[in-house]
């Protein structure tokens, strides 16, 4: 920074940033560090005359809250954003230096900290290394560091390559693919230069990169379109084709669009439906999890807007390693999960909460098997007025992009989520890191919702950008774009990098020529660029230029279709089945109050509280209920004030029942996530799912067995439930390449949400014990069934199974609905990890009340308390209801005590309340 | 007695402001939200309505510090018709962000930095108006209704001369979430028609919202502040 200046500004007082600094060095086993103070950091390209710093002064820092100096530090840590990264701090700071009237200037930020304590200048580096700086996406340096600014004179780069393909042999096919990154198999490479031979011509580096990314298994689901066979030579219908068949055959009448498009589209209620979608973003949260959740909630709030509903509401689903892992266990290469749990959390509690969506439900899930591969998995929910299907593009229509312009972020994002990490994933993966701005989303949510019947279709740019945004909407039609019409961040984007760019917050539209003005006005009164890049065609060729120089030429029947199916062998697992002892439990006290402090059970409020999930004022069951509002609900209501209905959201995840039976497991999820709606007041005959599998490598016999067990496991419980599956997504290859040699893959872990019509929201019921004095039933039979139990979590292998589906579920569940419409029962918790006792301590913690039980639903106490069969609820009930519940509901009903004060009696031992309460919260025993 | 008309102002990243059109509605107001660009463009739409609300959210992602941006843009943008409006006294009310934004226009005294626990939180509070002139809040229930903010904590270099001078307009009452000054929810201007505060009194207007369910519903609701806002507007 040879003539430049900057602005050193710190908090007065404590900044709140370096509590968390500390405690994290703490985990990361650098105990000395006593303190990191965090400053700000803003660089400006050239000198400043005095005046001028006088008033950034005034404009930067607030006297009552900050001081600042503009001298250079001597000492201290400082970390930069590497060249291409998005910098929204310095963007603002160029708007408000605008805005007050001062000369533009090249503007970036970063940051300084001091760390104190006795640190070896190894030990100053590592926490540089590990925690300051995220080296994706920063640099760091012994302070002073140098900026970089944004070369704003670069030019523009239309250099295109041809890759000589079309004479390789098999083995420089593969070659190829690995320098390139192109994650595709060798039937699929030497499709590609089959084709290119008929074409007479070398692929451009574009057509090479848009092949992999339509191709790539994020893209075009190779394994659940595959062709595959047991190993006993069965053919296996293709799993996706299984799932369809299956809501085919429910045939609900609430069913608008299922398996297509961006989101499944369901309409509960006349003249209204919702859009339903739920997203992984596994790969990118691993190497940097502020930037990866944050993108990954982004892109699934765009799969909604891209269904063209407006959105209401996010979930997320989270799977972290243990966040107590000591330093040394920690694989090479790989963050620490606390880390990665503090930034997913962030990420999408920023995202959620200043796009301002609630982010009412989620999991949260700690198992050694996620340490290197973390899992997110976000959701979004969408409403719109009940309209014709849009006609799709017409020839002629222009391909419009709206929102946030294209950069370098998140190049081969789609390839680079196909692939298996390693160590140095992290290293050469960095561009594929996206940079969320959620207030430019929000924007151009504002802005759709005022261009209803200005265009024919529209859908998001995700993974693959704008290649796979054009290239899906092109199909059959084609289309003729220049991609240096296209908005850039900064200049000297290559053709292919402006094709494939993951920049974040752009949706592609279809527009009639006689709309785009309309349209175009639209955005500009909410401050949303769009921008024409081109026109449909009608040729059925997609064809894209960098000015007059033509870059890709595809046909779109090859793009989309010319993939070879992929054939695979599976190997199918054969889980321990029937009947099995249970387990005896010297202390079922002490049991209860460990499970109550297992990380899967224990209170989640520290995460919850983090999101915003009160704004729409249409939460009426919220995630956090109860007297102190500290417990947890089953499911989530959401209605908007002046709405009479709901919609419950409930979800279902259990990876170990995943371990031991991956059939039985998927049954046990739909039927928990139903449970969950159900518990919540929702009509159990209008239920509508997603399915999202994070498996590992499925070209591992085994591991593709498992996944096949799982897709039939789904469809059973969905036919059973007449609940049709409407949209899902796969994420494969969730495994690590130890330095070891080894490959660890995630458990196998399918989340399913659902989504139920609630008929009255003034009649959603919650978990927390109400009234002393009141009856507790349980719904429901309990089974021995201990495998994969969270008992079994802390005593280890029981030897039994996994609960087993129960075929009385359906008809229960709807008696339940009745019931619950009613308006009488007080109180309703279904039955999940941890079994009776703990759902019982759960209803009592959150009501801040105690229970007198004196009877067991099963001979056995420790299956009674601590099995886990599908099914099940807890109901509170008046006495003089209880005649009329049992009618309603149907046996098997188990009367279990009373709700009582504040101890928590089971028969023959008792726990005082405030002691589970403390084993909950994660306070002391 | 007519609706008077009330201006719900949105930035880029306000995202409460049907939120409180909503509550408005309910309380007798005819709100109109309108993005602060067209009012730079046409400040004299300022002057046709009777009431002004600075909806919450992350005006330009709170970039620079909350509601900074937003507060440069209005000081700048629709300085003078802003003190005029107040000078008329319109009553006027800014919310969590909106709040941030009138102590950055210099409206309203003190600031906001950030939450004690150096977080966003989203939870609960149950506010009190002490005795004091703030149109919005004078004898006042107390109410309950969410909070949603990462920099809510209230600084002020004399909290005691301000609430000698009646400008402390709401605190919170039993935990105080966010290490405001003197529990501090919400203060007022010296005339007592501009109010900024922290929590979401918009989220809480229709019983069906109350935090617990299945119980007899909180007596407090927060509309109750929005009606006396606009009765203000109907008989100043």
């Amino acid at each position: 920074m040879a003539s430049g200046v900057r602005l050193t500004i710190r908090s007065k007082g404590a900044d709140p940033r370096s509590a968390g600094l500390v405690a994290d060095a703490h985990a990361l086993g650098l105990t000395s560090v006593t303190a990191i103070d965090v400053a700000d950091i803003v660089f400006f390209e050239s000198e400043l005359p005095a005046v001028h710093r006088a008033e950034l002064e005034a404009v930067l820092v607030h006297p009552l809250l900050q001081e600042a100096t503009w001298d250079v530090p001597a000492h201290g840590i400082e970390t930069a954003l590497l060249p291409g990264v998005t910098d929204p701090a310095a963007a603002a700071v160029e708007l408000a230096m605008q805005t007050v009237g001062l000369p533009s200037v090249g503007v970036a930020t970063g940051k300084h900290f001091d760390v104190l304590g006795h640190l070896s200048t190894t030990e100053l580096a590592s926490i540089a290394r590990r925690l300051l700086a995220n080296q994706v996406i920063e640099r760091w340096a012994l302070a002073p560091i140098d900026a970089h600014f944004i070369d704003a004179d670069a030019t523009a780069d239309v250099t295109v390559d041809h890759v000589p393909i079309r004479a390789l042999d098999d083995d420089a096919l593969q070659a190829l693919s690995r320098e390139r990154g192109l994650s595709l198999d060798l039937a699929e490479l030497q499709a590609i230069a089959v084709h290119y031979r008929g074409v007479g011509r070398e692929p451009t580096d574009v057509e090479l990169e848009t092949l992999a990314q339509t191709w790539s298994e994020h893209c075009s689901h190779k394994t659940f379109r595959a062709l595959i066979t047991t190993e006993t030579g069965d053919a296996i219908t293709p799993l996706l084709r299984q799932l369809r068949d299956t809501t085919d055959a429910i045939d609900a009448p609430f069913v608008r669009s299922s398996f297509v498009g961006n989101a499944g589209i369901v309409s509960y209620v006349a003249g209204t439906t919702i859009a339903v979608k739920a997203e992984t973003h596994n790969h990118p949260s691993a190497i940097e999890p502020f930037g990866g959740s944050n993108t990954g909630v982004g892109g699934v709030i765009r799969d909604v807007m891209g269904a063209a509903h407006h959105p209401i509401a996010i979930t997320d689903i989270l799977c972290f390693g243990p966040t107590d892992l000591a330093a040394d266990d920690l694989p090479e290469g790989v963050l620490h999960p606390r880390l990665v749990e503090s930034g997913v959390i962030a990420g999408v509690a920023d995202y959620g909460n200043k796009i301002g969506l609630p982010t009412v439900a989620g999991a949260v899930l700690y198992d050694p098997g996620y340490v290197a591969n973390p899992l997110v998995y976000a959701g979004c929910i969408g409403v719109a007025a009940e309209t014709a299907p849009l006609p799709g593009p017409q020839p002629g229509d222009l391909v419009v992009v709206i929102g946030g312009r294209t950069g370098r972020d998140g190049l081969r994002g789609a390839t680079f989520s196909s692939a298996t990490m390693d160590a140095t994933t992290g290293d050469v993966a960095g561009a594929s890191v996206q940079i969320g701005d959620p207030i430019i989303e929000k924007l151009v949510i504002d802005a759709m919702a005022e261009c209803h019947g200005l265009y024919t279709a529209v859908t998001d740019c995700g993974a693959g950008g704008l290649s796979s945004a054009v290239g899906e909407m092109a199909e059959g039609v084609g289309a003729d774009v220049d991609v240096t019409l296209a908005p850039l961040k900064y200049p000297g984007l290559r053709p292919w990098e402006i094709w494939l760019s993951e920049a974040q917050e752009r949706m592609v539209f279809a527009v009639p020529p006689a709309k785009w003005q309309a349209m175009h006005d639209v955005c500009a009164r909410h401050g949303v660029e769009a921008t024409s890049l081109g026109t449909f065609t009608g040729d059925g060729v997609l064809r894209v230029r960098a000015g007059e120089v033509t870059v890709l030429e595809l046909d779109t029947g090859f793009l989309h279709d010319g993939r070879p199916q992929r054939s695979m062998t599976a190997q199918l697992p054969t889980p321990r089945r029937g009947d099995a002892d249970a387990p005896v439990c010297a202390d079922p006290a002490a049991t209860l109050l460990a499970l109550l402090a297992h990380p899967n059970i224990a209170s989640k409020e520290r995460v919850i509280r983090r999101y915003d999930h009160e704004i729409r004022g249409a939460t009426v069951v919220r995630p956090l209920v109860g007297a102190e509002r500290d417990g947890h609900a089953d499911g989530v209501v959401l209605a908007a004030p002046a709405d009479e209905h709901g919609l419950a959201i409930g979800i279902g995840v259990n990876p170990w029942f995943g371990l031991a039976d991956a059939e039985y497991m998927a049954r046990a999820v739909v039927d928990e996530a139903i449970r969950n709606v159900v518990a919540v007041g929702a009509d159990p005959d209008r239920v509508v799912l997603l399915d999202n599998f994070s498996w590992g490598d499925p070209r591992r016999p085994s591991t593709l067995g498992e996944l096949v067990m799982a897709v039939q496991g789904c469809c059973e419980a969905a036919a059973a439930h007449a609940a049709p599956f409407v949209s899902g997504k796969d994420s494969l290859n969730n495994e690590y390449l130890g330095s070891d040699g080894q490959r660890h893959a995630v458990p196998p872990t399918l989340v399913i949400t659902a989504i139920a019509h609630v008929p009255q929201a003034a009649h959603a019921v919650t978990p927390d014990l109400k009234l002393p004095g009141s009856v507790l039933v349980q719904v429901g039979d309990t089974r021995v069934e201990f495998a994969g139990s969270h008992y079994e979590l802390l005593h280890g292998d029981t030897h039994g199974v996994v609960p087993a589906p129960v075929d009385a579920a359906p008809a229960r569940y709807r008696g339940l609905h009745e019931a619950l419409r009613s308006g009488r029962v007080l109180s309703c918790h279904d039955l999940s990890e941890g079994g009776l006792a703990v759902a019982l301590a759960e209803m009592a913690i959150a009501g801040r009340l105690g229970v007198l039980i004196d009877q067991l639903p099963h001979r056995d106490p420790t299956a009674a308390l601590f099995s886990e069969s599908n099914a099940r609820f807890v109901c509170e009930l008046m006495p003089d209801d209880l005649a009329w519940f049992i009618d309603c509901v149907g046996e098997p009903i188990t009367v279990l005590g009373e709700v009582t004060g504040a101890e928590f009696q089971m028969p023959g031992w008792s726990v005082p309340l405030e002691q589970l309460r403390l084993a909950f919260a994660g306070g002391p025993e | 007695m007519s609706r008077p008309t009330a201006i719900v102002l949105a930035a880029p990243g306000t995202n409460r402001d049907h939120d409180v059109s909503y509550a408005l509605q309910l309380a007798g107001a005819a709100p109109r939200i309108v993005l602060l660009a067209e009012l730079v463009a046409d400040p004299g739409v300022l002057r046709q309505a009777q009431m002004l609300v600075l909806a919450g959210g992350f005006s330009y992602a709170d970039a620079l510090g909350a509601g900074r941006m937003w507060s440069l843009e209005l000081s700048h943008g629709i300085g003078d018709a802003l003190t005029g409006f107040v000078a008329e006294g319109k009553p006027v009310i800014g919310i969590c962000n909106g709040f941030q934004v009138l102590t950055g226009t210099g409206l309203l005294p003190g600031a906001l930095g950030h939450n004690a626990s150096g977080h966003f939180q989203c939870e609960w509070v149950r506010l009190d108006a002490p005795a004091g002139h703030c149109i919005w809040t004078h004898d006042l229930d107390p109410f309950e209704c969410p909070i949603a903010h990462g920099e809510g904590r209230y600084v002020h270099s004399d909290p005691a001369a301000l609430a000698a001078a009646g400008q402390v307009a709401l605190r919170y009452a039993g935990r105080n979430p966010n290490g405001s000054v003197d529990d501090i929810a919400g203060v007022c201007d010296p005339t007592g028609v501009v109010l900024g505060l922290m929590p979401h009194p918009e989220n809480h207007v229709i019983h069906r919202q109350t935090a617990r369910r299945g119980m007899q519903p909180s007596p407090g609701l927060g509309l109750a502040l929005f009606e006396r806002g606009v009765r203000y507007a109907q008989e100043r």
